[in-house]
C-alpha cells in the first residue's frame, strides 16, 4: 500500500466535497422550485468549461474576462434549457419521470453538439492554473485551489442562503418551493421565480466550471456527466426536500469519494463506485427522506 | 370487434412488422443487414423494458444491467473453452468450461436476467417515483463497475470477442418472442392488476391488489426478457465491451420507449424501429447516401439529429407517437368501445 499523507488526503477530499456540494446546491435549488431533477445540469458546467477554454486559453483573454464570459455563458445555457425544454414540458403537464427522461435527452443532445463542435479529444483550460501551486502548512502541502474551493463553496452556500432568506425574490422562491399553486394564487409570478432559480443555478454551475477546471483542466464533451451523477446521488442521499441537506449530501459523497479514492490502494478503490452506489440503495431503503432530513412518514412514497 | 379480432390485431401488427424487418434484412447487402438486425435487437430490449415501465408506470434506469448480465453469460457460455482458456483465464470454473449452443445460451441469458431482476426487485420494488429511478440507476452503476473490473465473470475492460453470430431470422424470432410474452402478460390478470395500480394505486389496493407483489413479478419477467434480449445483442454484435451496457444504451432504450409511447406494446415496437431507422439512415448519410441526390452529412450530425428528434418529441408530445395506444383499425371497428381502451394514462408516475 502506498504511503498516505493524511493531511493532504483530507484537504483534497474536503475540496472535492466542496465542489460536489456546490453542484448539489445548483441541482437542489431547481428541484425545490420545480420538482425537476435536471440531469442536463452537467452540460451547463461543460458549457462553462468550453467558454473558459475559448476565451481564456484559445483567444488569450485575461482571466477576469474569461471568468465573466463563463458566468454569462452558464446563465444563458441554464435559461435556454428552461425556456426551450422545461417550460414547454410543464405547459403540457408532463410528470416528474417524463421530465427526467427529457433532461436525459437534452443532456444527450448537448453532448452530441459539443462533440460536433469540439471533438472528443478534449481541450485544456489554462485559466487560473497558478492556483495549482502548493502552500506548506506544517508537514502537509495544500494546493491553493483546495483552499479556494472550500472558501468558494462556503461563500456560495452562504450567499445563496442569504438570497433565499433575506430578499423578496428569495421569499418568492421559497414560497413556490413550498406550494407552487398557492404561491401563484398569492401573486408570486411563477415564471419569474423559476427563471430566477435557473439564473442562480447557472451562476453556481459557472463557479463549478471555474474551480473544477483548475484541478481537472481537460474539458471533454462528457466533462460534467460524472460530477452531476455523483452530486445527484448526494442530493438524494442527503435529502431532496431542503437545500442544506442536499448540499451536505453532495459534500459527503464528494468527500467520501475523494478520501477513499486517495486512501485506498488502486486494487481496492476500483470497486469504490459500487460501494457508493450500494450505500445509496441502503439509504433509499432505510431513510428515504435523506440522511440529514428530519423524518416525516407522510413524505415517503411507498407501496 | 369480435372477441378474438382485437388481440389478433394488437399482437399481429407488431409481429408482422418484425417479420417484415427480418424479410427485408435477408435481401440486403451485408452492412445494411447488420443495421436491420440491430433494430430487431433494440426492439427486444425496449419491449423488455416496456413490460415493467409501461405496465407499472415506475421508471427504471437499471434494465441495462439485466441486458448486460444476459449478454455476458450468453456470450461466454457459447465460446469454446479452449478460446476462453486463452482470452479470459480468470473466469469462474463453470463459466470457463461451459460450452453450449446459441439457443441454450439464450435460455441461460433469460434465466440470469430473471434471477438478477428478482433479487433487485425484492429489494427495491417498494420505492416509486424519483427514489425508484435513483435506486435502479445505482444498480446499473454497480453492474457496470463489476463487469468492468471483476475478471472472474468476464474479460473486464477488455473486449469480449469470438462470440458466434446469428442471422436476422433468429433475431426476429427472438424479438417476436419478447412481444408475445409482453402481450400475454399485459392481458393476463397479473398485467391488468399492475396496470390498475398504475392508474390509481389507492383504488387498486382497495380491490385487493398487492402492488409490491405485482411489481416484483413484472420486474422479474421484464428482467428475464432483458437478459434474453442481451443474449440476442451479444450474438448479433459478436464483439462487446462494458461501455456498451451503460449510460448510452440506458438512455437510448428509454428514449425509444417514451418516443413510441410508454403505455403500449405497439409504442415500444414502433419507437425502437423508428429511432433505429433514423439512426442508421443518418449513420449512412455521414458516408454519403443516394436519396435522389448525393447526400453527405458531416461526422457527428447523426448523434445531434437523433438527440434533437428525441428531445423534440419528448417536449412536444410527452405521451409519444402512439399516444400509448395499441394498434387498432379504428375505421373498421367503428366507435372505440367505451372503457375498453388499451390505456388511459400514458405518462409515468
Amino acid at each position: 500500500m502506498n504511503v498516505v499523507n493524511w493531511g493532504q488526503t483530507i484537504a483534497d477530499a474536503v475540496a472535492l466535497g466542496a465542489i460536489y456540494g456546490v453542484v448539489a446546491l445548483g441541482i437542489g435549488l431547481v428541484f425545490g422550485v420545480l420538482r425537476l431533477v435536471n440531469f442536463a445540469y452537467g452540460e451547463v458546467i461543460t458549457f462553462g468549461g468550453y467558454t473558459l477554454y475559448l476565451v481564456g486559453t484559445k483567444y488569450q483573454a485575461p482571466a477576469a474576462a474569461a471568468i465573466a464570459a463563463c458566468i454569462a455563458a452558464c446563465i444563458a445555457m441554464s435559461l435556454l434549457q428552461e425556456l426551450l425544454a422545461f417550460r414547454p414540458l410543464r405547459r403540457r403537464g408532463a410528470t416528474t419521470a417524463t421530465m427526467l427522461v427529457a433532461t436525459f435527452a437534452i443532456s444527450f443532445l448537448l453532448q452530441a453538439i459539443y462533440l460536433l463542435g469540439f471533438g472528443s479529444r478534449g481541450d485544456i483550460v489554462g485559466v487560473l492554473g497558478q492556483l495549482n501551486t502548493a502552500v506548506t502548512i506544517g508537514s502537509t502541502d495544500i494546493r491553493w485551489i483546495s483552499i479556494v474551493e472550500v472558501a468558494a463553496g462556503v461563500a456560495l452556500l452562504l450567499v445563496t442562503a442569504a438570497l433565499l432568506g433575506k430578499t423578496s425574490i428569495g421569499l418568492h422562491i421559497r414560497a413556490a418551493a413550498a406550494d407552487f399553486r398557492t404561491a401563484r394564487i398569492l401573486g408570486v409570478r411563477a415564471n419569474g421565480v423559476i427563471g430566477a432559480s435557473f439564473v442562480v443555478s447557472g451562476i453556481l454551475a459557472a463557479a463549478v466550471a471555474i474551480l473544477y477546471t483548475v484541478s481537472n483542466p481537460l474539458v471533454t464533451p462528457d466533462f460534467g456527466v460524472q460530477i452531476t451523477i455523483f452530486a445527484l446521488i448526494g442530493v438524494v442521499v442527503g435529502g431532496l426536500e431542503r437545500l442544506w441537506t442536499a448540499t451536505l449530501g453532495g459534500f459527503v459523497v464528494g468527500f467520501v469519494y475523494g478520501f477513499f479514492g486517495d486512501a485506498l490502494s488502486s486494487a481496492h478503490s476500483i470497486y469504490l463506485p459500487s460501494v457508493v452506489y450500494g450505500l445509496v440503495i441502503l439509504v433509499l431503503l432505510l431513510r428515504p427522506v435523506g440522511l440529514f432530513a428530519p423524518f416525516r412518514p407522510q413524505q415517503v412514497e411507498r407501496v | 370487434m369480435s372477441r378474438f379480432a382485437r388481440p389478433a390485431l394488437e399482437l399481429g401488427a407488431p409481429v408482422l412488422l418484425l417479420v417484415a424487418v427480418a424479410a427485408i434484412a435477408t435481401s440486403l447487402k451485408q452492412t445494411t443487414q447488420l443495421e436491420f438486425e440491430n433494430a430487431l435487437v433494440m426492439v427486444a430490449i425496449v419491449v423488455a423494458l416496456y413490460v415493467f415501465v409501461g405496465n407499472s408506470g415506475v421508471i427504471s434506469f437499471g434494465h441495462v444491467s439485466f441486458v448486460a448480465a444476459g449478454a455476458y453469460l450468453s456470450g461466454l457460455a457459447s465460446i469454446e473453452p479452449q478460446t476462453k482458456a486463452f482470452t479470459t483465464p480468470g473466469l469462474f470454473g463453470p463459466l470457463r468450461h461451459a460450452h453450449v449452443g446459441v439457443v441454450p445460451s439464450l435460455a441461460l441469458a433469460a434465466a440470469v436476467g430473471a434471477a438478477y431482476a428478482l433479487v433487485v426487485g425484492l429489494l427495491l420494488m417498494r420505492l416509486s417515483g424519483l427514489p425508484a429511478g435513483i435506486a435502479t440507476f445505482a444498480v446499473l452503476g454497480i453492474t457496470y463497475n463489476a463487469i468492468y473490473y471483476w475478471n472472474k465473470i468476464g474479460p473486464g475492460a477488455q473486449t469480449l470477442t469470438s462470440v458466434p453470430s446469428v442471422g436476422p431470422w433468429l433475431l426476429s424470432v427472438g424479438a417476436i418472442i419478447c412481444a408475445v410474452v409482453a402481450y400475454a402478460y399485459q392481458t393476463s390478470r397479473f398485467g391488468r392488476r399492475l396496470r390498475a395500480s398504475r392508474e390509481d394505486p389507492a383504488a387498486a389496493r382497495s380491490v385487493g391488489v398487492d402492488i409490491y407483489r405485482e411489481r416484483v413479478l413484472a420486474f422479474t419477467l421484464s428482467g428475464a426478457l432483458a437478459g434474453f434480449a442481451g443474449g440476442l445483442h451479444v450474438h448479433q454484435f459478436g464483439v462487446i465491451t462494458p461501455g456498451d451496457y451503460y449510460l448510452d444504451l440506458t438512455f437510448v432504450t428509454l428514449a425509444m420507449l417514451v418516443f413510441g409511447g410508454v403505455g403500449s406494446l405497439w409504442g415500444a415496437v414502433v419507437g425502437a424501429l423508428a429511432i433505429s431507422a433514423l439512426n442508421s439512415f443518418l449513420g449512412d448519410a455521414e458516408n454519403t447516401v443516394h436519396v435522389g441526390f448525393r447526400l453527405t452529412l458531416p461526422n457527428g450530425t447523426r448523434l445531434v439529429t437523433v438527440g434533437a428528434v428525441m428531445a423534440l418529441v419528448l417536449i412536444l408530445r410527452p405521451s409519444g407517437l402512439t399516444g400509448g395506444r395499441e394498434f387498432g383499425l379504428r375505421f373498421l371497428a367503428g366507435r372505440r368501445p367505451r372503457g375498453a381502451s388499451a390505456s388511459t394514462s400514458t405518462d409515468l408516475a
